[in-house]
């Protein structure tokens, strides 16, 4: 009976094949005592040098760009002075060669345990380090990958980024390892190349080589199968383009998963069913003065013609804050996030409104393309109201707006009497909530997406959406992370907004989980203390 | 001269990042140390030693350097230390 064993989900995708492990590198020996300590430092560096040449050869060989630069930093700690002059001291102080660099090394590694959180994932890169020199010192190699023959499953404690580097997916069909997280290097590797792999997966280690097993990189399972040993006949089936683009979870409730994009460009392959936010700023930059009616219809006729009985959601110009536009730049602002940008803008130049939505409009009465207008930076119900007059007396009958102000995620069921949708955008609701410059590197703790507040206020919209039937989506990239798109399915939202190549990944998450799991976990998500209980509480289902 | 910066980059001084300012520190004109407030100084062109700092997202970091260049290796540095290097096209 096949097994099921649980970890988590570090690179979305699936694969099946005979599992082979990874061996673990030689172990320390007893300790010696040093005769002669110059010899024993020498011995040391020698073996230090080696290791440099041989991950400096690896980056050297390398055409993914990840990799080589985790491996060049990786080299460059093995050059590091602060690792020489430790283990120097070390040898002096009686210990032999390898032992010396464990002891260095081990120090370190305590240091960045104590640290916490991305930097605890480092210390698996010490360990390599370590496992390098030593067997260096010690004169055997570092195992090398299994060789069974055939493309294979790689179980492993954890993977170096050395060897995950040079991880070739012709023979390696997906990674599972017993220790590792979403963010060790093993795993953004994986990701880089698209090997499915499941970490932190108990258990891994007791699956025997040549057994066949299922890994869902998506989900962070590993099914143990059987151990018939003939995956060299069964090619690993080739993987297809869904058919339907319609987002669904596992029990086919259908969430629309639609294309971010600025241009028509973008949308060149795109598995998507549509559009959900066509910004509309691209158009408008580089300009002295605003764009013609005529070069408007252009642009948006093109983006329409690329999405024949598709929806199309168009965003009227969002300038400001971080958007300057040099024809609306004739006024300083002390806060210009704070200040006119948005739909705000129409408030000193209502012109730049009304020819933009009179050519949306024409761009779609000549296309076959279900388009739907937006206004950005909306916060009150008459400006929603204002609005949607505008568009439909333009003949636009779709009309919705964004929820980025707090002030229109707490008024959003009043807001949704003179819309038809709704849009979330993740990451200026994130700002204005929480009193968060989205710029700001320090305070990206505050503008995580998984606060539980920024949950409770797309619950929300969600809710006020599901009251009266009217679609409530989400376009910021926060839509792109699987897990949190399983979230947010589960707490109502009825579309996600993505960049194209997060597509696949989000769809995969989906339909990897009924309906019910997914409001299991936008409740666990919601009942979290902070984002890491959040992220793990779901992570963890 | 002492300079006194907020680490920006939101994953924290990890390995990455860390070699990047090892290599400027080792090609500025001067000498440069780095503190926290509960580790002691270490060089700054020390991979190692700079990850062993365990530097997160606005940690406040103590830079030092004396003599001839000081004054520019300290803004070299500061000026990294407060970038968030994770960002594509820092």
């Amino acid at each position: 009976m096949p097994d099921l064993l649980r970890g988590l989900g570090a690179s979305a995708g699936a694969a099946t094949g005979p599992a082979y492990r990874l061996a673990d590198p030689p172990r320390l020996p007893a300790p010696r005592p040093v005769t002669d300590p110059d010899a024993e430092v020498d011995r040391a560096y020698a073996a230090i040098d080696a290791v440099c040449r041989d991950i400096g050869r690896r980056a050297a060989v390398t055409a993914d760009e990840t990799a080589a630069e985790i491996l060049r930093a990786q080299a460059a700690l093995a050059a590091d002075r602060t690792l020489r002059d430790g283990v120097a001291l070390a040898v002096r102080a009686g210990h032999e060669a390898p032992h010396a660099v464990a002891a260095v090394l081990a120090d370190h590694r305590a240091a960045l345990l104590a640290a916490g959180g991305l930097l605890a994932a480092r210390a698996a890169d010490l360990d390599d380090l370590r496992d390098r020199v030593v067997a260096h010192c010690l004169g055997l190699p570092m195992p090398a990958l299994p060789e069974p023959g055939c493309p294979f499953v790689l179980i492993a404690v954890d993977l170096a980024p050395a060897d995950a580097a040079l991880l070739d997916p012709a023979r390696v069909l997906a990674v599972v390892t017993s220790a590792g997280s979403f963010v060790s290097h093993t795993a953004i590797l994986a990701r880089a190349r698209g090997l499915p792999t499941v970490v932190a997966c108990g258990g891994a280690l007791e699956i025997a080589d040549g057994t066949v097993v299922t890994v869902d990189g998506t989900a962070g399972r590993v099914t143990v199968g059987r151990t018939v040993p003939a995956p060299a006949e069964e090619p690993p089936p080739a993987p297809e383009e869904p058919a339907d683009l319609r987002g669904r979870t596992a029990d086919g409730h259908h969430v629309a998963l639609l294309a971010n994009i600025g241009c028509a460009a973008e949308l060149a392959g795109a598995a998507v069913e549509g559009v959900g936010l066509f910004r509309t700023e691209l158009l408008f930059q580089h300009h002295i003065d605003p764009p013609t009616t005529a070069e408007q219809i252009d642009a948006y006729a093109e983006v329409f013609a690329a999405m024949p009985g598709r929806q199309v959601i168009v965003r009227t110009l969002d300038a400001g804050a971080d958007k300057p536009l040099p024809f609306l730049r004739d006024h300083d602002e002390p806060n210009p996030a704070l200040g006119i940008r948005g739909l705000r803008v129409a408030r000193r130049r209502a012109d730049i409104l009304r020819t933009q939505i009179a050519a949306i409009a024409a761009a779609a009465r000549a296309s076959t393309a279900r388009v739907a207008v937006m206004a950005p930076m909306v916060t009150t119900v008459s400006e929603a109201a204002q609005f949607t007059a505008l568009c439909r007396d333009a003949g636009l009958p779709t009309v919705g707006v964004m929820i980025e102000v707090p002030a229109a995620a707490v008024r959003s069921a009043e807001i949704l009497q003179v819309v038809d949708f709704l849009s979330v955008g993740t990451n200026d609701l994130s700002q204005y909530t929480f009193a968060a410059d989205r710029r700001s590197g320090e305070l990206a703790d505050l503008l995580d997406p998984w606060q539980p507040a920024l949950l409770s206020l797309i619950a929300l919209c969600a809710a006020a959406g599901a009251a009266v039937g009217r679609p409530v989506g989400v376009c910021g990239e926060a839509a792109a992370d699987p897990a949190f798109a399983v979230v947010l399915a589960g707490l109502g939202v009825t579309s996600l907004s993505m960049s194209p190549p997060a597509v696949p990944a989000v769809r995969a998450a989906l339909a990897a989980h009924t309906l019910e799991e997914c409001r299991a976990a936008a409740q666990r998500a919601l009942a979290a203390a902070d984002p890491a209980a959040a992220r793990a509480a779901v992570t963890r289902l | 001269m002492i300079r006194s910066v907020l680490l920006a980059g939101r994953a924290g001084l990890h390995l990455r990042a860390a070699s990047q300012i090892a290599v400027a520190a080792a090609l500025a004109p001067a000498a440069v140390t780095v503190r926290t407030m509960d580790r002691p100084a270490v060089a700054a062109d020390s991979v190692l030693a700079l990850l062993s700092l365990g530097a997160l997202c606005g940690t406040e970091l103590i830079l030092e350097a004396h003599g001839p260049g000081a004054a520019e290796a300290l803004d070299t540095l500061a000026g990294l230390f407060a970038t968030d290097l994770d960002v594509a096209g820092a």
